[in-house]
């Protein structure tokens, strides 16, 4: 990318973050909004590390509707998990092999699967790229791990081609 | 304000009141550390989100203009909290914390 704009991503969402903080109130933070967005990852692009160049927005935005629909689902699971007896909970450490090298797109698989409830990430091993996961309620470890693949890694796959 | 809105906000409300809750109980009654890290962490994605849009709603409805700050603050719970976690649990794993069978 150009001098100008090292990151344009995070240029639109310091804009998009300082817009809302302010509630667009008055041009002024417009003006300000872009003065920081240009600002900002110019003077700190040195800190960032590299990353995939080219990303897919449709596929992103899928993505992101799956999670939120996902939270909302086991939320209400772990909910009746929480309050039944405590003896049917059979919880597990589950290893999830990735079919990715990418330290940014894994760590973003990672906080999805701590996201979304039932399931926390514990490590990324890079040596073998496991994906180490506790999760709260395992019946089937395979059927785990093959949501986790097909829901989660996959798309991601898919919207930044790695 | 309308009835409808209130009810609305109202709802959003007790949604996230009750994850909230929900999450504490399970973090009182969970039996080792690795389940009761699923407790609060899940509390802050939902019970936070649905409180925060009733917030974004209410003050849209009554105050001038529309209320965004509350859209940041879930963007950078959704941010935190699996980092937490996920620090959390790595340093338990190291120190072996107990696991209950």
């Amino acid at each position: 990318m150009s001098r100008l704009l090292p990151h344009p991503a995070l240029s639109v969402a310091i804009f998009l973050v300082w817009i809302a903080l302010n509630n667009a109130s008055s041009t002024g933070h417009f003006i300000l909004a872009f003065i920081l967005a240009i600002g900002l990852p110019v003077l700190t692009q040195r800190f960032w590390p590299e990353r995939p160049e080219k990303v897919k927005l449709l596929p992103a935005i899928r993505l992101f509707g799956i999670v939120l629909w996902d939270i909302l689902l086991a939320s209400i699971g772990v909910a009746k998990l929480v309050l039944g007896p405590l003896g049917k909970v059979k919880p597990a450490f589950v290893e999830v092999p990735l079919d990715m090298q990418d330290p940014f797109v894994g760590t973003l698989l990672a906080s999805i699967v701590s996201l979304t409830p039932g399931t926390v990430s514990i490590d990324i091993d890079r040596s073998r790229w496991v994906l180490q996961v506790h999760a709260l309620n395992v019946d089937d470890a395979e059927t785990l791990i093959k949501s986790i693949k097909t829901r989660y890694e996959k798309p991601l796959k898919e919207i930044f081609s790695c | 304000m309308s009835i409808w809105v209130e009810y609305l906000i109202s709802f959003l409300i007790l949604v996230g009141a009750g994850f909230t809750l929900l999450g504490s109980i399970g973090l009182a009654r969970l039996p080792d550390f690795f389940m009761r890290v699923h407790g609060p962490t899940k509390t802050t994605t939902l019970g936070v989100g649905a409180m925060v849009m009733a917030s974004a709603i209410y003050f849209s409805v009554t105050g001038d203009g529309i209320s965004l700050h509350e859209i940041v603050a879930t963007v950078f719970l959704f941010i935190t909290a699996p980092v937490s976690a996920h620090l959390l649990t790595k340093a338990a794993l190291h120190i072996a914390s107990r696991v209950s069978k």
